[in-house]
């Protein structure tokens, strides 16, 4: 249980199935001020007034070394690569489903059961398989695109079903704490506070050259790492009287540390029609075919874009069935047919036609 | 399910005569202490009366008691006042490295504020030496504050060896009693301390009052300041009921009820460490299990099973023991005890568990509670293989 209305209400809702419930608080991080106060200690606040509400038992878990030594130090690396990681995919595969399954099963659990807008269904085969949550908007199938079968077996997610708003509406109606409570953003442990000063304190920043692809020098950059292909602000540069369009990150050259610009937001250098995935992840344990056709997310809450996959190992090339706007290596690709999600895989590279696009 | 309690250093149960001596207190009487009427009289002879009680338990006068809101601010006191009063002697102060937060955090600030602070090293029998405690001992040091006994393993301190030494020194002396009051017998006289420390809920009275003996000899200026309760020692009106309460629970710990309590506590360790070593399950204490330590405290390492997990277990199962304190997020905080005991990198830091009995604790008790670790034991090995 985070201290959210989500996790409130799957309490809440597999308590009224007549489950026995624990409800389990994870301190990932600690941020503990000279107070002795930390954020997450508002959120185990809510967690024992939901928890009393409901009626069940809560604890807290300390994760924050598996969290620090499994997902903060993929994360460092990442952006040290000029990549941009996802640190809640790496989470949920190494701390939600893994740290904490094993201490479910420490506490004699039989499932855990999460807050996901996700659903499973289990087939005559006894294979689970994931689903998209109900709630369009709300689907979180792509942060959970790296789970195995075996996590998956052990996993429930009660409110995939529902929408949001209804998820409020129930937590209103049974008066939880937290019914009104505003929803998490940003990167959990960074929160709301300023990103690019986070960043900084744990790696050094090199400013370099920002220029176009055709080697004009535009300005400076305050460090690679701070930029996201795609990306718009930040930039400090306007339109110029020939165009007025406004500029974009359009890619990244590390050993040069140059920070490639161009202008318009669909600008060619942005646009990719493949990609090269690694770590490619099935939630059945294996790809549906060694060439298919799905649909697929580059991004959380992207619109789905229609790919050709071929497998070559646990990597992939997906093409595109049409080009797709700032692929950017170290987020994750995730592959859905329908309802269903396949799973997914670490997006390593983007191609525009044969040509590599320069990201990093 | 049957939910048994086995954290009584943490806090006790009321006993049924104080919860029957404070709502008789509660009922007749209202008045405030400090008034000049009848309703005031009636409140007045209910703290003398408990004063002397509580006086008389550890050979004070009743004028050297001074009731508090319980141990925390009776070490604030102590110690900020003390530190304070006598910073133009010298700034050097003596504790140990296993004192309970409410000595080490007015320390720590002292320390910001320019004074020394020694903090005397134990060994893994949670003991401090008495060559340490020499070698720190000097003629700038104003201030010693040692606990009698700790509240996480059990150890005790030589309090008497301490006090002889300072009797001639000008530093004061400072006990905190909290965990030692209710099974051992103090005489404030015999052990030459200036100072002592205790809470009403940790022997089976209410929570929120405790008091602080002061040597009458040794001037303090009061820590709260505003009336004059207490003879202007401590501003505040007094919590009569609780002052009631406590001077009752004082009063049902006869030395002899003091002594059972300590021989049936050890035997309750025996109980437990005999099921685990029948189980085969492998353990060790934290501490020593020794006749004269505060027995009611029992600290055992689970080589490879973690903290989190025992307790949580143990509770799931209707077992309450403690894992440590815990921070405002819910998530343990590793031992300063134990790390003192055994260094920081030490599995035990995040492997144990602490069993403390209480005056309403049974064999029973302890027989389910062996039977229900040794079972979580075992599951738990057989996960992790």
């Amino acid at each position: 249980m985070s201290g959210g209305v989500d996790s409130s209400v799957t309490a809440l809702l597999l308590k009224q199935q007549g489950y026995d419930v624990v409800g389990v608080f994870m301190k990932n991080w600690d941020d503990t001020d000279e107070y002795g106060v930390c954020t997450a200690t508002e959120d185990y606040e809510d967690v024992a007034k939901v928890a009393s509400e409901i009626g069940i038992p809560y604890y807290s878990i300390n994760f924050e070394k598996e969290y620090w030594d499994r997902v903060f130090q993929y994360f460092l690396k990442e952006y040290k690569a000029g990549r941009t990681p996802n640190p809640d995919v790496m989470c949920n595969k190494e701390v939600k489903f893994k740290a904490f399954l094993d201490y479910a099963e420490e506490l004699d659990a039989d499932y855990i059961a999460m807050g996901h807008y996700a659903q499973t269904t289990t087939d005559e085969n006894g294979i689970v398989h994931m689903l998209r949550g109900a709630d369009g908007n709300k689907d979180q199938t792509y942060f959970l695109s790296q789970l195995s079968q075996d996590q998956l077996k052990k996993a429930m997610f009660p409110i995939g079903h529902l929408q949001k708003p209804q998820v409020r509406a129930i937590a209103a109606e049974y008066g939880l704490a937290t019914a009104a409570k505003k929803d998490s953003t940003g990167i959990c442990f960074i929160g709301e506070r300023n990103f690019k000063q986070f960043l900084s304190t744990y790696l050094p920043a090199q400013p370099g050259q920002m220029m176009t692809t055709d080697g004009t020098v535009m300005g400076h950059h305050d460090g690679l790492m701070y930029y996201t292909i795609g990306q718009r602000s930040g930039l400090g540069i306007g339109g110029n009287s020939e165009n007025s369009e406004p500029w974009f990150v359009v890619g990244k050259d590390l050993a040069k540390n140059v920070l490639y610009v161009g202008q318009g937001f669909n600008n060619p250098h942005l646009m990719a029609t493949s990609l090269d995935a690694s770590g490619m992840n099935f939630f059945t344990g294996q790809a549906p075919a060694a060439e298919f056709h799905c649909t697929a997310k580059f991004r959380y809450r992207q619109k789905d874009v229609g790919v050709t996959v071929k497998m070559n190992g646990d990597a992939a090339k997906i093409v595109f069935d049409e080009p797709v706007r700032a692929i950017t290596p170290g987020q994750a690709v995730v592959l859905y047919n329908g309802n269903e999600c396949y799973g997914g895989g670490t997006i390593e590279a983007a191609y525009n036609d044969a040509k590599v696009l320069q990201y990093v | 399910m049957q939910h048994v309690y086995l954290d009584n250093a943490a806090t006790t149960p009321m006993a049924p005569a104080v919860i029957a001596a404070m709502t008789q207190q509660m009922q007749a009487d209202f008045g405030n202490a400090s008034s000049t009427h009848w309703f005031g009289r009636q409140a007045h002879m209910q703290l003398d009366a408990s004063r002397q009680v509580i006086a008389q338990s550890i050979n004070a006068q009743p004028d050297e008691i001074i009731f508090t809101s319980g141990a925390t601010e009776s070490n604030n006191t102590a110690i900020n006042q003390v530190a304070h009063e006598f910073a133009a002697r010298g700034k050097h102060i003596i504790t140990t490295a296993i004192e309970h937060p409410s000595v080490l955090q007015p320390l720590k600030q002292l320390e910001k504020e320019g004074f020394d602070v020694t903090y005397l090293p134990v060994d893994e029998k949670g003991e401090i030496s008495l060559a340490d405690f020499d070698a720190a001992l000097d003629d700038e040091t104003i201030l010693v504050s040692i606990m009698m006994g700790n509240n996480e393993v059990g150890s005790r301190m030589p309090i008497q060896a301490i006090g002889e030494r300072l009797s001639q020194h000008q530093a004061i002396f400072h006990t905190d009693a909290t965990q030692a009051y209710g099974l051992l017998d103090i005489d404030v006289q015999a052990l030459h301390v200036d100072l002592l420390s205790t809470s009403a809920h940790k022997i089976n009275g209410p929570k929120g009052v405790g008091f602080l003996y002061r040597r009458n000899q040794l001037m303090l200026k009061p820590f709260l300041r505003g009336g004059e309760q207490e003879k202007k020692r401590r501003a505040g009106t007094e919590n009569i009921a609780g002052i009631v309460g406590f001077a009752k629970a004082v009063s049902l710990l006869t030395p002899a009820v003091k002594a059972q309590h300590q021989s049936d506590y050890l035997g309750f360790k025996h109980q437990i460490m005999t099921a685990l070593a029948d189980a085969g399950v492998d353990y060790a204490v934290n501490g020593s299990v020794q006749a004269d330590n505060l027995n009611h405290v029992f600290n055992l390492w689970l080589a490879g099973l973690s903290t989190y997990a025992l307790q949580t277990n143990l509770d799931l199962d209707g077992f309450a023991v403690s894992g440590g304190s815990a921070c405002t997020a819910g998530s343990l905080e590793p031992s300063h005890v134990l790390i003192a005991m055994f260094g920081q990198a030490s599995p035990r830091i995040s492997e144990s568990i602490r069993i403390s009995f209480g005056a309403f604790t049974t064999a029973d008790d302890v027989a389910a509670f062996a039977q229900a670790l040794v079972k979580i034991a075992q599951r738990l090995h057989a996960h992790s293989k």
